[in-house]
């Protein structure tokens, strides 16, 4: 295949995953919106099963009415197929990533700009997502999973598209592999991470109100919620101290002749390292557990997207600038 | 006169002698909670240095901002805001991290010293009462239940409680037909392995800023460079630096070459940087060769050489009205923009009967769009250089120093055309220009490319980087190992047949799923009570 079939094939894999990411979302949407009409704790839809099972309610719920027993039928169906669509969507996505590397000449990984920066991270989210599903029981994320990197993916066409070029110098190095990938890992970690955090902060909130329904009354216990968030974190910070402290000044040192230069990309990094280390030691910090070190996750996610989109536009210094023209000489010069 | 009668002032509630104060003060800055604000105050410190261009990262980012904000530069001056991370409150705040931190790995060492070698706490009275328990019946033994639970504990890693020396006494009685068991000692380990990397981590970093020096030198192709503190256009030392720290290697570029693509999406881009060096380690030494590229330093005994941009450099030579070369050579232009639009200036100061000075861009590849200049790439394949001419007093007269990249025109008389407007000179390669009323000629004779190298110590990097891969390595220990604790109760059936056990554990951490544990310890010690009474049958 040629570098513009490639390059073609990736295009038209994006936007097939796009739509099948969306009719997941449509399929998870009508599950939820069946559950509606079932109330909440009496079905043993998928939803909720991890939930029953690790709480030990021993109690069987009581024989549910005809109309309630079709009802759940068709919620599973739902559910299932929302599943089924978002697997087939990561399959597809997967093959947009490999056709952009392959589009490339010479060949190379695909995450050499903003553009596919975001599909690889939103890819990692939602394979991420498919993997943990079942350990951690998170079938109550798929909506908001699949809503995230829908919307993630749908700035990437229209706001960050660049057609397929080769990779600036600096960036021409193995340690692209190594230091990209963990990054983007670990923001996919924080990412599902900040979820939880968010859902725990919401149903907390709902519960302290005694305003739990609907959607929030299905989804695990806050305490349960946390459990998840802190697996997230606890997995996600050693893996972006690894990029960003250990592989991102290793490869710095050789590309721009200093491991730390208070690069603004760096400072994001650092700032966003510290406001995790924050959350993790919160967590073990009396009066800060639970609200407070979930916030923290939030400031933590919101300094993570910040520095991974929004400081290439809010900053011309910066030398992880690889939102601007591709032309643009990777080599400072003479300042 | 109540200072005679109370020789020694009482002392008021809630006062403080000096020594309580500073405990006090200890106290809280060494707590988990000012630790944590701590930490937040270093993320939003370290913001401003990202939003502000900074004197050590973008020093001309920094000069045009004090240019345009002329109220503002005072204030932030003093505020340290354009070197925030040298800044005295920067510092503050890192400090105290530092000492609370010290404050906290003291005495949680010292603990976990104690609590590394202790014995696993003796099994809770009721231990059904625990979160996370099971209870079951067995057809063995209490004797076999207890020895297959220690071999399944042990193969698991546990540490054991032994059993007390003498086996009578309410202590021994209450332990009797109970395991005790604790894993996870290493958590804490790990913990302060983290803390006290982050320590490595700053002494290897200061080091750097202590010791170390960097500085950029731009090297025309053809010439050469030796490590000395003439040499460097800039040079920023760090705080204990001398100058016999420079090692007396020199090297010439012999060659610079770029690939540009010309086509496709990276239209433009250039790539495949690399300059030819041939390098001396000293005087006297062997010449070598390297192919200094990005991403591929040099490296020279402690010092390293990087390839850190380039650019082009105009020859133009320049005679002065009596014909005498006043000036020759490539001169150094600094790129403006991606496509290598290039700025500078030429000073041919020996030209007579005046001085003459020439400003303006120099084209890598000029195209004219309805009669517009404009640049198409960077690759030097219709070099132009059209620059603007001034005479007379170029400022060098009052033997200030001055840059090369900057013309003073204070004093200085600009020509102009025929038309009235300024002067213009429009050279492709080759062209000579005859300035009016015989003042001379400027002659493009071709360009020259240039690297932009730096050269810098780091001392240092090493043991930064050992720190961190040391923190690495304690953190994973402190979020994944897993403090537990397991206890075990068997008792004997009344009817002498088979026993009833009871099986609890414990997380410290707060954060493990202990009925996984418990209900594998289960199955665990079921199955091998199986197999051991089908040995026996």
């Amino acid at each position: 295949m040629s570098q513009t079939a490639w390059e073609a094939l990736s295009n038209q894999a994006v936007a097939a995953a796009g739509v099948v990411y969306f009719l997941a979302l449509l399929s998870h949407l009508a599950e939820w919106a069946l559950l509606r009409s079932v109330p909440a704790g009496s079905q043993r839809g998928q939803v909720t099963a991890r939930e029953t099972v690790s709480v030990g309610a021993g109690a069987r719920p009581a024989p549910e009415p005809e109309v309630d027993a079709r009802t759940t039928e068709r919620v599973e169906m739902a559910g299932r197929l929302g599943l089924l669509l978002t697997c087939l969507a990561v399959a597809v996505h997967l093959v947009a990533l490999v056709g952009r590397g392959m589009a490339a000449e010479p060949h190379r990984v695909p995450w050499g700009n903003m553009y596919e920066f975001t599909l690889s991270g939103t890819f990692v989210v939602a394979a991420l997502y498919l993997l943990l599903r079942r350990r951690f029981g998170l079938a109550w994320m798929a909506p908001i999973v699949v809503t995230v990197v829908l919307t993630l993916l749908m700035v990437a066409v229209i706001w960050l598209y660049q057609p397929v070029g080769p990779l600036r110098e600096a960036l021409n190095s193995y340690w692209l592999v190594i230091h990209v990938v963990s990054a983007i890992i670990a923001t996919g970690a924080f990412t599902l991470g900040g979820i939880a955090s968010a859902l725990f902060l919401l149903k907390e909130r709902a519960e302290r109100r005694g305003t739990v329904g609907g959607y929030l009354g299905r989804v695990p216990s806050p305490a349960a919620l946390d459990r998840v968030s802190y697996r997230m974190h606890a997995f996600g910070f050693p893996v972006w101290t690894f990029a960003v402290l250990i592989t991102g000044p290793i490869w710095a040192h050789e590309a721009w002749a200093s491991y730390w230069s208070w690069d603004p990309k760096e400072v994001w990094a650092f700032i966003t390292w510290v406001v995790y280390a924050a959350y993790l030691h919160a967590r073990a910090t009396a009066g800060w557990k639970g609200r407070n070190a979930a916030l923290l996750a939030l400031l933590g996610m919101a300094t993570l997207w910040f520095n991974f989109i929004g400081i290439n536009y809010f900053s011309t210094s910066s030398m992880h600038s690889y939102a601007d023209a591709p032309a643009v000489s990777p080599l400072h010069p003479g300042s | 006169m109540s200072e005679q009668s109370t020789p020694r002032s009482p002392r008021r509630p809630g006062e403080l002698t000096a020594r309580e104060l500073g405990r006090y003060v200890w106290r809280q800055l060494t707590s988990m909670r000012t630790a944590l604000v701590l930490l937040l105050l270093l993320a939003l410190a370290a913001v401003p240095g990202s939003v502000i261009p900074q004197e050590s990262v973008d020093s001309f980012g920094a000069r045009q901002w004090k240019d345009q904000h002329e109220s503002l530069t005072p204030i932030y001056e003093r505020l340290g805001l354009f070197d925030v991370y040298g800044s005295v409150w920067f510092a503050a705040v890192y400090v105290l991290l530092m000492v609370s931190l010290i404050g906290c790995i003291l005495p949680r060492t010292s603990h976990y010293w104690r609590a590394a070698r202790a014995v696993p706490p003796r099994a809770p009275r009721h231990l059904t009462r625990l979160p996370d328990h099971a209870a079951y019946d067995v057809e063995a033994s209490p004797e076999q239940v207890l020895e297959v639970a220690r071999a399944e504990l042990r193969r698991r890693r546990y540490r054991l409680r032994p059993a007390p020396a003498d086996a009578t006494g309410a202590d021994a009685e209450r332990e009797a037909g109970t395991v005790a068991a604790e894993r996870g000692y290493l958590r804490e380990a790990g913990n302060l392995l983290f803390h006290l990397s982050v320590i490595v981590v700053l002494v290897g970093f200061a080091m750097g800023g202590m010791f170390g020096y960097k500085g950029g030198v731009i090297v025309v192709q053809g010439a050469g460079f030796s490590n000395n503190l003439t040499q460097y256009d800039d040079f920023v030392p760090g705080s204990f630096f001398s100058a016999d720290e420079l090692e007396p290697f020199s090297f010439d570029v012999d060659s610079f070459d770029v690939e540009w693509l010309s086509e496709g999406a990276g239209q433009g881009m250039a790539r495949a940087f690399e300059a030819g060096l041939t390098y001396r380690t000293a005087p006297g030494e062997p010449e070598q060769t390297y192919d200094l590229r990005v991403n591929h330093p040099l490296r020279i005994g402690d010092s390293e050489v990087f390839l850190v941009g380039h650019g082009y450099a105009p020859v133009v030579t320049v005679r002065g009205g009596d014909g005498e070369v006043a000036y020759s050579g490539p001169t150094v232009f600094l790129p403006q923009d991606a496509t290598f639009f290039s700025f500078g200036v030429v000073k041919a100061l020996a030209a007579e009967p005046e001085a003459i000075g020439l400003e303006g861009f120099f084209y890598p590849f000029f195209a004219s769009i309805e009669g517009d200049p404009f640049n198409v790439m960077g690759d030097a394949r219709n070099p132009v250089v059209s620059v603007n001419v001034y005479v007379g007093d170029l400022g060098l007269e009052d033997g200030e120093s001055q840059s090369v990249y900057i013309l003073d025109k204070e004093d200085a008389t600009q020509l102009e055309n025929d038309e009235g407007r300024p002067l213009r000179l429009d050279l492709a390669v080759g062209d000579t220009a005859e300035l009016p009323d015989g003042l001379g000629s400027v002659t493009f004779e071709g360009v020259e490319p240039w690297v932009r190298v730096q050269v810098s110590q780091t001392p240092g990097k090493r043991i930064a980087l050992g720190g961190v891969v040391l923190a690495l390595i304690g953190l994973c220990g402190s979020l994944f190992i897993r403090p537990r604790r397991v206890w075990l109760r068997v008792v004997p059936h009344e009817d002498g047949e088979g026993s009833y056990v009871e099986l609890a554990a414990l997380d410290r951490s707060g954060g493990g799923d202990t009925a996984v544990v418990v209900d594998d310890l289960r199955l665990a010690i079921v199955e091998a009570l199986d197999r051991a009474q089908e040995d026996t049958r």
